[in-house]
Formats: structure tokens, sequence, C-alpha cells
């Protein structure tokens, strides 16, 4: 098993995602698709809105920033089971050429990870302006499910609408797969913009976010990840709660604490200000997490 | 010829939502004040507007380039700003205060930017 500290230690960049105690999830009594049988502890790394091939004063470091995040993964002790992207990957561009571009350099990147199951979303910088064309010939479908070692991750598309939405179809989709899920399945959504209204007036929401979070209410154990807002921010709807994991390239204010949501400006006294990495520990209660924000430093 | 769409919003029933607005589909009257909104890459123009309580008004809205988003989530007002068409809400505020809008559909790189100020004033 992971050494927690040897972890904190090493980790560098972006947010991490530390789940234990899994084995308490045991198969549902309908006998319908749960955790259970097969689970074992294990943990992954959440890294988010890396904007490749942004260039700016808000990240003067911005070419080599998301190698020290794949850097810092491989460092780790223990490397993690898999490895998620939660969007943004790429900074947008209206050159469809360009954006291509930036798309390769960020999956080559990415594959000198050593963790070689490595799962991507895409952000509205990925997809919004082509309605997801060029990141599926990089990274194939948007929305997806996949299991691992008895929890159901499921990935919802928030952004190939540039209207924000997920849309009716995928939500139909979404139905029919929680579905074949016992109402105590271990669920993990990993998604790029909120699913609640975090604050509209930035665009911080999925405007037809409320349905989706109407279908994962009746399930008891439900956590979603997401990116979108460059900074750590937890949130429960209901019983279900909401963690945003820090950006890979500039850190955003707090929602409504300026006129506009401008990056905060980088401080050359500390390189990487804003970019520090969050560690969550799922606890063997559902939906218990503890959770450590982590600076990183420039070397 | 420009396709004009009418999307003609009441928001006068300020009681029913406790403080808040409800909106209704109406026709504006030739008396009523238009204010041109014009949007394009990444700003809407004007991105200061102020209205006065009680007093309608029609909020006409263009795009240069680009669908927008035009989006006032306080208030629960918003439409599409879809190049090559012309469209419209009627307001009628009742509601003083600074509500930002901002444009809810992304449209690249300066997306983030593209926000603004109505102000309802005595």
């Amino acid at each position: 098993m992971t050494n927690r500290r040897d972890f904190l230690k090493l980790a560098g960049l972006g947010g991490v995602v530390f789940a234990s105690g899994l084995s308490r999830f045991a198969i549902g009594a309908d006998g319908k698709h749960a955790s259970g049988a097969m689970a074992e502890d294990f943990y992954f790394v959440q890294l988010s809105d890396t904007h490749w091939g942004f260039s700016g004063p808000p990240n003067p470091e911005a070419k080599s920033t998301l190698k020290k995040a794949v850097a810092a993964v491989n460092s780790l002790a223990t490397q993690p089971d898999f490895v998620i992207f939660t969007g943004d990957l790429t900074h947008t561009t209206d050159d469809p050429k360009e954006r291509r571009k930036r798309l390769a350099e960020f999956r080559d990147i990415v594959a000198e990870l050593k963790v070689k199951q490595v799962r991507y979303i895409p952000g509205e910088h990925d997809a919004s302006l082509d309605k997801g064309e060029a990141y599926q010939e990089f990274f194939g479908n948007t929305h997806y499910t996949f299991d691992h070692k008895g929890i159901h991750f499921i990935t919802l598309d928030n952004v190939s609408d540039p209207a924000g939405r997920i849309g009716d179809e995928q939500l139909a989709w979404l139905e029919g797969d929680l579905k074949a899920l016992a109402k105590d399945a271990k669920i993990v959504v990993f998604t790029h913009r909120p699913l609640f209204d975090l604050y509209p007036q930035w665009d911080w929401a999925t405007r037809d976010g409320a349905k989706a979070m109407d279908l994962l209410m009746p399930y008891q154990n439900v956590t979603v990840f997401y990116g979108h807002i460059h900074q750590e921010h937890h949130h429960m709807t209901g019983h279900i709660p909401h963690h945003a994991a820090k950006s890979l390239i500039f850190p955003l204010p707090v929602a409504g604490s300026q006129p506009k949501r401008a990056p905060l400006p980088w401080d050359a006294a500390q390189p990487f200000k804003g970019l520090g990495f969050r560690e969550v520990e799922a606890d063997v209660k559902p939906n218990k997490f503890d959770i450590k924000e982590l600076t990183i430093k420039a070397s | 010829m420009v396709k004009q769409q009418r999307n003609l919003l009441w928001l006068g029933l300020v009681a029913l939502l406790g403080g808040g607005m409800i909106g209704a589909y109406v026709f504006a009257t030739p008396t009523e004040q238009v204010i041109k909104i014009n949007s394009k890459k990444f700003v809407f123009i004007p991105n200061q507007i102020t209205l006065k309580k009680g007093t309608p008004v029609i909020l006409q809205f263009t795009s240069e380039d680009v669908m927008m988003g035009f989006y006032v989530p306080e208030l629960g007002l918003r439409t599409d700003v879809i190049p090559g068409q012309v469209r419209e809400l009627r307001v009628v505020p009742e509601k003083i205060g600074n509500f930002a809008f901002v444009c809810d559909v992304f449209c690249g790189s300066g997306h983030e930017d593209m926000n603004g100020m109505l102000s309802v004033v005595e």
C-alpha cells in the first residue's frame, strides 16, 4: 500500500486523489453491479486545466509546467493505478491546424508518464469550437465509463456543446448506465465544468447540470471531481460532494472576489504559487475525504 | 435581409418570486426605448447598461462574428446572440442593483473576458 507520507513529499503538481478502504463497499443486495469482490486499495492522480499552448504573463513557465507535472507524477514512490486529465488539456485557438498541433504536443508530453493507464476528458478550450472533432481524433470518446477495483467511473462531457450543456442524448445515456448499478455502488464522476451553479456570472456552471444531479441523487456513494475553475473548491449537493482541482497553468480568483475572472498574476518570488497539488484521501466511510494542499517549488 | 426575432420578456411580477423576477412574452410598444447591444469577439458594446426601475426597455442584440450568449444569472435573463439575426429582450426592471452579465456560449480565447454590468437605478 502506498505510503501516504512519501506521496505527500514527492508529488509536485496537480490534483492527487488517494482512495482507500474500498473493500468496505460490498456487492449490492440485488446483485447489480457494485463494488466489492475485487475491491482493493489504490489511488489515482487527477490533473486538470493544463492549457498546453497558452502563453502570457500569468505563467512565464508555461512551456515547462506540464513537463514538471509529468515528472512529479513519475517520481511518486508508488505509481498510481491511473491518471486522469479533467479537461482543458490545451488552450483554445481558432485555427483547426494549430488546435491539432497542440493536442498532438500534449499527447506526446504525457506519453512520458510511467503510468500507461491515462484517461482524458475535454474542456471547453479543447472541444467547444469544433464540437469535439479534433479532440476525438486524439483521445476518443468525450464521455464514457470504466470500472476499476470496485468503483464505477463515469465521465461526462459538458463542453462539446459551446453553451455548456450535457445534452439530452448524453443524459439518456447516463440514465441508462446508472440503471445497471446498485444504489450503494461506489461511483465517481469526472467532468470539466461544475455540475452545479457555482458562479454563473463567470460561466462556472453547466446549463443542464441539475438534470445530471437528479439522476445521480438516488445513489448513495457518488463523488464528483472536476476542473474548469483553476482552484480547489468543495461543495455538497445533498449527499454528493464536488471537488474542483487546481490548474496547471494559472490560478483563477475566488468566485466574485474581483470584477473579472482574470488569472491571478504570476508571483516571481513564489513561482507556481496557486498551482500546488491537492491530495484527497478517501476514508472508509462513503464520501468522506481528508484533503491537504501543498505548494510547489520552482525546481 | 436580416432575420429579426423578437424574444420579448416582461420582468415585472416581482412579488410572485419573493423579490426575484418572472418573465412572460409580450410585444413591445413603439414608444419604448431600444438599447442596441452589439457583440463581437470578445466584448459586448456597450458592456455597461443602466436601466430605470419600472421603465420598460428593449434590449436588442446583434453579433458581428460568432454565436454568443447574453446571460444575466441573477435576473434569469438570457438570449442567444446569433450572427445575421436580431434578438430582443423586453425588460421591465423591478429590482434596483448591479447585475453582472456574461457570455455563456464559449466563443474562443478571450471568452472569459466577455462580460459586463446591468445596473438598475431609481
